[in-house]
């Protein structure tokens, strides 16, 4: 079925502060053929059936020649895809080495020893806002919070923050589906310089914890080996230009929407000073809620598919509208609704089957600390503007400033 | 506190690991292996667990949950 | 009185007795109170303990990590029953809705819930049996007693059944550093229950972490000292080995004993029942009163050829006792059909294997992702040109979709490529099951014809 340009919508800017009712307009038909050419499922149960079945790749290199071209979303001939682009068994392998010096099995404490440094970078971030009477909550806190995070746990140098954000914000850009042919033109050559750039800069870190090992992880991927042997060098640059990108362009968002919805609804934020046991349930709400990773547009049929009477042709593109998913009334009930405890949440908020978010646990304890503090320590917030400003970006969805006024601050 | 993981839902994907690495681990890289009877200290620890469950296969006793029915979640077949 | 009426006071009022305190007794008596079922409830078990979880016992109990008695079930909600735990059921009167127990008392009802299980099949020779060191794993007691063999460091252990339960124990042995063999009377591992090709897989595994694996052959006689412990172990081969414990896992026996003389459908592979869990009588005749769930049940399964399956599944007792307790307290037009899919897991040498359908149905396999090699990959198994079963091997995320192309009789072999397609997976094999006829030891799940009142089964080890 062709229809109607939903895309262009959902990507339009001024549509930013809210897409959900055109999500819901999208879900009426759970397989749309965009006239931009990728196909979009909008609803749950699709959604979760293609997250698990095998005929869908990752890897952009078995789209169809056309549909690459339309969707800007060509091979980078310079670099190979890290392993979110990539399909089994060479996903499984570097997602398993990824993970050696990350996770359980092999190094099953890191996150969760990481607690208490974590309660103090925010606590240090808290007690930075005092004597102002207005905060930019991203500026502020969201953003350096996630970064600072991201860079000790890989062992990049957080004073190098002002070259690798420009890169970061340019790569996350582009999964943006944009415009013109011009602009997707511009788009693709922009990521490729940026991907290149960071890359050289990651080489010349790798090397130096080569020489000079370190506890983290980039010293970890570059000297330690397992069953699986090791990242060939440009393997660990590109798993590493993945962990860092995704360590903090991702929760930024999870944190000021948090924020914002939390602020939005005053009785929840209440019971989340009283009852700090809430952040739990409630950050796994604000992931279907308000996810920050909105639609995963990575997507390609290896076969053709029929999904609820529609033909996927094979070599299509295939958009997964993850947060229509998750408001989706045939498996949420009440789905616009923001239920701080609700039960059975399994949102999409983090994907689901082989590619589920690499730093779900990371960014689930990061969530839980900075919202439980910012609402113990900030006194009298409120919004300053709502909507508040967006980024422009439509997949990593989120605020670009989320001014709050305060009376002060906590200790 | 008594807890059961339906090992049929599990699909390994370890959140429960880093949540409460004392309660459940990782026997390789799928299997799950964890303590039916964790230590009351471990209580928030396997409640975050159980609620970032990807697949909410994690049951805890009505008596750890305050509230009478702790009824897994909903699932696409019976 | 209105059939309506009766039911309503059924509810308010009427006794219910379940026999067997297990998992299934237990998930079906909480859904009774769920369903708000307010009588009276009896709870019967043989064993001392509150209700169990069996699966951690061959796992992290054998290696240590657990305690037993860590074992006992979370509670979905309180049930208020009155519980006789220690008390084995030793018959049952239809007519007068009696059921005896061993210690001479007698519980009557209104409806019945049978959940009494399975239990470990003992070693045909008795008096070898009894040699100390001789061991079987299926209770917690059990569990406590090997796991005591086992760290008191035994020179070998010699593990008799290469089933799930069989692998398992090895793989525990192994872990802890004990040299252990395995004596299968099949080709390979697993193989009743996952077919040759599969089983070969296994053999592997176990092989590469040191189980000395000899399949092919039988435990032709068991040897114990002067002091009456056991020793050794002769086999069909000719060949012997040295152990100072043997556990025997030869997979299991319905308990349904004490139902001999009752009427009802019930023999050596288990108690026949409709799709709502209602128990047959020996005429074929459906009671309305008796209701069977849990591995001792036998059902008819539409997927499957509506050919009645025994299931020793976990996911089967729950499901299959949320479905009888509702039944139980509901009047025919809202009663509802036990429709499962067969899904079971087991963990063993570090590898998660899973499955989904009835694989010991499957006349071919294909290997549609990963690599057999690699001791990770998912695989389809095929009957009469559709898909039946599906196993993973640390690959458990795929499942759910063979699960659905199972649902769909979706066509076999497979029309469409996967991702990570690899050479072998390109063409079906032979799936490799053994003769049906045979019973082989943890087979899962047992395909068991179309009548209900089948007791037709013989397990007679060759001697030599």
């Amino acid at each position: 079925m062709t229809s109607v340009a939903l895309l262009h919508r959902i990507t339009d800017y001024a549509n930013r502060p809210d897409p959900y009712p055109l999500y819901a307009e999208l879900r009426r038909t759970p397989v749309v053929r965009d006239e931009s050419g990728p196909y979009l499922v909008s609803t749950y149960w699709e959604i979760k059936g293609l997250l698990h079945d095998p005929r869908i790749s990752s890897d952009l290199r078995n789209l169809t020649p056309e549909a690459a071209k339309a969707g800007g979303q060509e091979h980078d001939p310079n670099l190979p895809p890290a392993f979110i682009r990539l399909d089994p068994p060479e996903h499984d392998r570097l997602r398993r080495l990824s993970m050696r010096p990350f996770g359980p099995p092999h190094t099953p404490r890191r996150v969760f020893d990481m607690h208490g440094e974590l309660e103090e970078i925010v606590s240090g971030l808290v007690d930075g806002l005092r004597g102002r009477d207005t905060i930019d909550l991203v500026d502020d806190f969201s953003y350096p919070f996630p970064v600072t995070v991201i860079c000790r746990i890989l062992g990049v140098p957080r004073e190098d923050e002002s070259h690798f954000h420009e890169w970061a914000d340019t790569i996350a850009a582009g999964l943006d589906p944009v415009g013109t042919a011009e602009e997707r033109e511009a788009q693709v050559q922009g990521v490729r310089r940026a991907r290149g750039e960071l890359a050289a800069y990651l080489a010349g870190l790798i090397e130096e914890r080569r020489r000079s090992p370190r506890d983290d992880m980039l010293t970890a991927m570059a000297t330690e080996h397992g069953p699986d042997g090791q990242m060939s060098p440009v393997e660990i640059i590109t798993t590493a230009a993945l962990l860092l990108i995704a360590g903090h362009e991702t929760t930024v968002n999870l944190i000021t929407n948090g924020m914002l919805t939390l602020l939005r609804n005053p009785d929840v934020l209440q019971r989340l000073r009283t009852e700090p046991g809430l952040a739990v349930p409630l950050v796994e709400e604000l992931l279907r809620f308000e996810p920050p990773v909105q639609m995963l547009p990575q997507r390609t049929t290896l076969a053709d598919i029929d999904i609820d009477g529609t033909i996927i042709p094979k070599g299509a593109s295939l958009y997964l509208m993850v947060a229509s998913g998750s408001r989706d009334p045939q498996r949420f009930t009440d789905p616009d609704r923001f239920i701080p405890d609700r039960p059975d949440n399994q949102h999409l908020g983090f994907g689901h089957g082989l590619h589920n978010c690499f730093g779900a646990p990371l960014a689930r304890l990061e969530a839980q600390l900075a919202l439980t503090a910012l609402v113990r320590r900030l006194n009298g917030p409120s919004l300053v503007e709502d909507p508040p400003p967006y980024r422009q970006n439509a997949v990593l969805r989120g605020p670009r400033h989320l001014p709050i006024a305060i009376s002060g601050v906590t200790d | 506190m008594r807890l059961v993981v339906d090992l049929n839902r599990c699909q390994g994907y370890a959140q429960c690991a880093f949540l409460a690495p004392d309660v459940f681990t990782m026997h390789g890289d799928e299997a799950l292996m964890y303590d039916p009877l964790a230590d009351d200290a471990q209580r928030e620890n396997v409640r975050k667990a159980a609620d970032a469950c990807p697949v909410k296969a994690i049951t805890l006793d009505y008596e750890d949950l305050g509230a009478a029915d702790g009824k897994a979640g909903a699932s696409r077949v019976g | 009185m209105s059939v309506d009426g009766y039911l309503e006071t059924f509810r308010r009022e009427g006794r219910i007795v379940v026999v067997g305190a297990s998992l299934a007794g237990l998930r079906a008596a909480e859904a009774l109170r769920a369903e708000g079922f307010q009588g009276t409830l009896t709870m019967v078990g043989d064993e001392p303990h509150d209700p169990y979880d069996r699966p951690p016992l061959s796992k992290q109990v054998l290696l240590g990590k657990v305690p037993a008695d860590h074992t006992l079930l979370a509670r979905r909600r309180p049930i208020d029953a009155q519980w006789r735990l220690g008390a084995a059921a030793t018959g049952l009167d239809l007519a007068a809705r009696r059921v005896q127990l061993a210690d001479g008392d007698a519980i009557d009802y209104d409806r019945l819930l049978i959940t009494t299980g399975v239990r470990a099949r003992p070693w045909p020779h008795e008096l070898e049996a009894d040699l100390d060191g001789v061991c079987v794993l299926r209770t917690r007691d059990d569990a406590v007693r090997l796991h005591h063999r086992l760290t008191a460091g035994p020179r070998r252990v010699l593990v008799i059944g290469a089933g799930f339960t069989g692998s398992e124990i090895a793989s525990a042995c192994r872990e802890r550093g004990l040299p252990v063999t395995v004596a299968e009377r099949g080709p390979a591992p697993l193989v009743g229950a996952l077919g040759g090709v599969v089983g070969e897989v296994a053999a592997e595994l176990q092989r590469a972490h040191g189980v000395d694996l000899r399949c092919g052959v039988q435990v032709t006689g068991l040897e114990g000292d002067s002091a009456g412990r056991v020793r050794k172990a002769h086999f069909s081969d000719g060949t012997a080995v040295e152990a100072d414990v043997v556990v025997i896992a030869l997979g299991a026996t319905r308990n349904t004993e004490w139902l001999a003389d009752s009427g009802l459908g019930a023999g050596p592979r288990g108690i026949a029942c409709d799709a709502g869990c209602r128990a047959f009588d020996v005429r074929g005749i459906v009671t309305d009163d008796v209701f069977v769930a849990g591995d001792v049940a036998r059902s008819p399964h539409p997927l499957f050829g509506y050919q009645f399956l025994s299931l020793e599944h976990w996911g089967n007792a729950v499901a299959q006792a949320e479905t009888a307790a509702h039944n139980m307290v509901s009047g025919s037009a809202d009663r509802r059909p036990h429709l499962w899919m067969p899904s079971f897991w087991s963990a063993q040498f570090g590898v998660n294997i899973k499955s989904v359908g009835v694989p010991p149905m499957g006349e071919q396999i294909m290997v549609t992702q990963g690599s057999l090699a690699e001791q990770r990959f998912t695989a389809a198994y095929g009957y009469q040109g559709r898909v039946i079963a599906a196993v993973t091997f640390d690959q458990a995320k795929w499942l759910d979709f063979y699960e659905r192309q199972i649902e769909q009789a979706a066509p076999f072999p497979p029309e469409f490529t996967t991702v990570d397609r690899r050479t072998e997976g390109l063409q079906p094999v032979p799936a490799g099951f053994p003769d049906p006829s045979l019973p082989s030891h943890g087979p899962t799940i047992t395909l068991s014809g179309h009548s209900p009142t089948d007791r037709r089964i013989s397990f007679t080890p060759r001697r030599a």
